[in-house]
């Protein structure tokens, strides 16, 4: 019997995102929301856990009441329960990543965590390590492979220039890669059924987290301005794609 | 009044889309093209209920409201018209009738197979000479001892010669007309059952359309639908229902259309610029929209009321004549924005023009939906 805690964001769906050309800025008023695709991947493999060992799976999210929408999606995908914390203003990684560690630590005997590796919207990768630290447990980062026992887990991880393979013990830290699985769609029955799945809300206070300062202040969010340089070799193939290889050389695209 | 989803609502909705994307946008130019019959697609949505939409969980079914319903047809309709018939017909007629007007027994006997995409349902009216007279249809039913036995052939049948249950409407009693018409289950391999043919069509060719033979074709007694003499009236009821899936289907189908259309307009540069930014484009793209969300909020609109259990036969047959016609101005547009390139099977347009006519025709045409609207302005 495992149970499992899987950390999801509500985020933009970023590819709808525009930018505003005179300011620069992106405008996010009316972007569909969504949880963050890897969060998916990582409910699961949550889920194909429980399905060999058994236990429940609760789904934690830090994020603004309607976030309470998308966690339904979730409980109709298989977790058994959702936990929402209200994100504070101006929360940074160390605010939310505590405030999940909080979360795991009141909902107590937990065997594994899994997040994403990283949310599609600010992909900074650090939620996952942040609650192992502040939880004091092993983590398992960029896990693609996930083999979990009754009371230890074995991930194959991608280290960018290598692959690795860790072991360790429960209770356990595991963030996952896109790679891992391809999450399940919902049947109507369990879209339907998710209606009465619980979804508890707890407050920043009763995890003991109101007088905590945020350490990093977000002053300002651009968008980044892509052009194209429309740049067509018209010679025949080999010429064009000698002179295409040199330009990409030249701008050191090609490594 | 308030035109927002539920929850559950966006979630069907959204459930579909991904299903729809990932599954059937990339295999919907072969259904096509090589007529084939997308057995392990159907299988796929059978597990994520979408085969059993208008039976309850009880008899193996994942019953949703109508209006969801027509938002599932609507995703499915976008990617792929043959599946979106195939499974619209399955649900709103043959699986519909069974369980709308069968008995107990015969719920529990032929629904929970049919539920699952495992096994499809058909539904014969259509006859050689009974189209939109259907009250017409010739071919007859004639109790035997414990048997009634079928003559007769039937046209146009959705899913015909695949389906493991076909209801059959027949003449019971001659004299009555359209209140001598019955109802009868008539599942796959019973003797007299015999397939005349699939027709070869212009475009929804992925779906199966059969001629269908009844010679001497013995059912047991039991397998008689509702009362006798029920089977026309419960055959309208059946209708009614559908004509609002398939203006869901017809929207899905603009939808489609139009988002071929927004995709190839910002791309394709003639004159120096971006085809989407010459007028005579933008206005083709505009009306398309405007009319695609009338139709769309006529649909939802026949759906809300059938969901409330008020009358919806006027507003159904409103959205389905308005919905297949808008349609069809759609996939012509669609492929007048893609110019050339539009008439050519490179582009999926010209297999949304090809498939949206049956739309103004199939499950009742569009001058049989303005009778209907008539007679309800009591004309």
């Amino acid at each position: 019997m495992m149970n499992i805690i899987v950390c999801a964001k509500q985020v933009v769906d970023v590819g709808e995102i525009k930018v505003n050309p005179s300011t620069n800025k992106p405008v996010l008023e009316g972007i569909p929301k969504k949880i963050s695709d890897i969060d998916k991947n990582a409910l699961e493999e949550a889920i194909r856990i429980k399905e060999k060992l058994g236990g429940k799976i609760t789904v934690m999210t830090v994020g603004p009441p309607d976030a309470k929408e998308k966690i339904k999606e979730l409980l109709a995908m298989g977790a058994d329960e959702g936990v929402l914390i209200p994100r504070p203003q101006g929360a940074d990684y160390h605010i939310v990543s505590k405030l999940l560690s909080k979360g795991i630590e009141k909902l107590g005997n937990v065997d594994l965590v899994l997040c994403g590796e990283a949310s599609i919207d600010m992909f900074s990768g650090q939620v996952g390590p942040r609650i192992a630290g502040f939880l004091d447990w092993p983590q398992l980062t960029y896990s693609f492979k996930v083999e979990a026992e009754a009371g230890k887990v074995k991930a194959h991880r991608n280290m960018g220039d290598r692959m690795v393979v860790t072991e360790a013990s429960c209770p356990a830290v595991l963030t996952v890669t896109k790679e891992i699985n391809e999450p399940r769609l919902p049947s109507l029955m369990q879209i339907l059924g998710s209606a009465r799945k619980p979804i508890h809300e707890w407050t920043v206070s009763e995890l003991g987290m109101d007088k905590e300062p945020a350490r990093v202040l977000e002053k300002d969010l651009r968008g980044v301005k892509m052009e194209r340089k429309n740049i067509v070799f018209k010679d025949d193939m080999d010429n064009a794609v000698e002179q295409l290889a040199e330009k990409l050389a030249k701008e050191g695209l090609l490594g | 009044m308030d035109f927002s989803l539920t929850p559950e609502q966006n979630m069907i909705r959204d459930m579909v889309r991904e299903f729809a994307l990932k599954e059937i946008r990339p295999i919907a130019a072969d259904t096509d093209r090589e007529g084939k019959f997308p057995w392990e697609t159907i299988r796929k949505m059978g597990a994520l209920g979408l085969m059993g939409m208008t039976v309850p969980s009880e008899y193996g079914g994942s019953k949703i409201d109508v209006l969801s319903y027509t938002l599932a047809l609507e995703e499915i309709g976008k990617v792929c018209g043959s599946t979106g018939l195939t499974m619209e017909a399955h649900n709103s007629l043959g699986v519909g009738h069974i369980f709308e007007r069968g008995s107990e027994e015969q719920r529990r006997k032929y629904l929970p197979r049919l539920l699952t995409g495992e096994g499809l349902a058909a539904w014969a009216l259509t006859e050689p000479n009974a189209g939109s007279d259907a009250a017409s249809l010739q071919t007859t039913a004639v109790l035997e001892g414990d048997e009634w036995v079928l003559n007769g052939s039937k046209q146009f049948i959705t899913n015909g010669s695949i389906a493991d249950i076909i209801t059959v409407m027949a003449k019971t009693d001659k004299t009555k007309g359209a209140k001598g018409i019955s109802a009868f289950i008539v599942p796959k391999g019973t003797p007299g059952l015999v397939y005349g043919g699939e027709e070869d069509k212009m475009g929804l060719r992925g779906s199966v359309t059969s001629q269908l033979a009844f010679q001497d074709c013995r059912v047991p007694k039991e397998n008689m639908l509702d009362e006798p003499g029920m089977g026309f009236i419960g055959a309208m009821q059946i209708l009614d229902r559908g004509r609002t899936a398939i203006g869901a289907l017809a929207v899905g189908l603009a939808q489609g259309a139009l988002e071929e259309c927004l995709d190839y307009a910002k791309q394709r540069v003639q004159f120096g610029r971006p085809i989407s930014k010459h007028q005579a484009i933008q206005w083709k793209l505009t009306d398309m929209a405007t009319e695609i969300e009338a139709a769309r909020l006529l649909v939802h609109r026949a759906a809300f009321l059938e969901d409330r259990g008020v009358p919806f036969s006027k507003e159904a047959s409103m959205a389905k004549l308005y919905a297949s016609e808008i349609a069809v101005k759609a996939a012509v547009e669609a492929v007048q924005v893609h110019g050339g390139y539009g008439f050519t099977k490179e582009y999926p347009v010209e297999r949304l023009f090809r498939d949206v006519k049956l739309y103004t025709i199939g499950e009742g045409t569009s001058e049989v939906q303005r009778m209907v609207i008539a007679k309800h302005l009591g004309l």
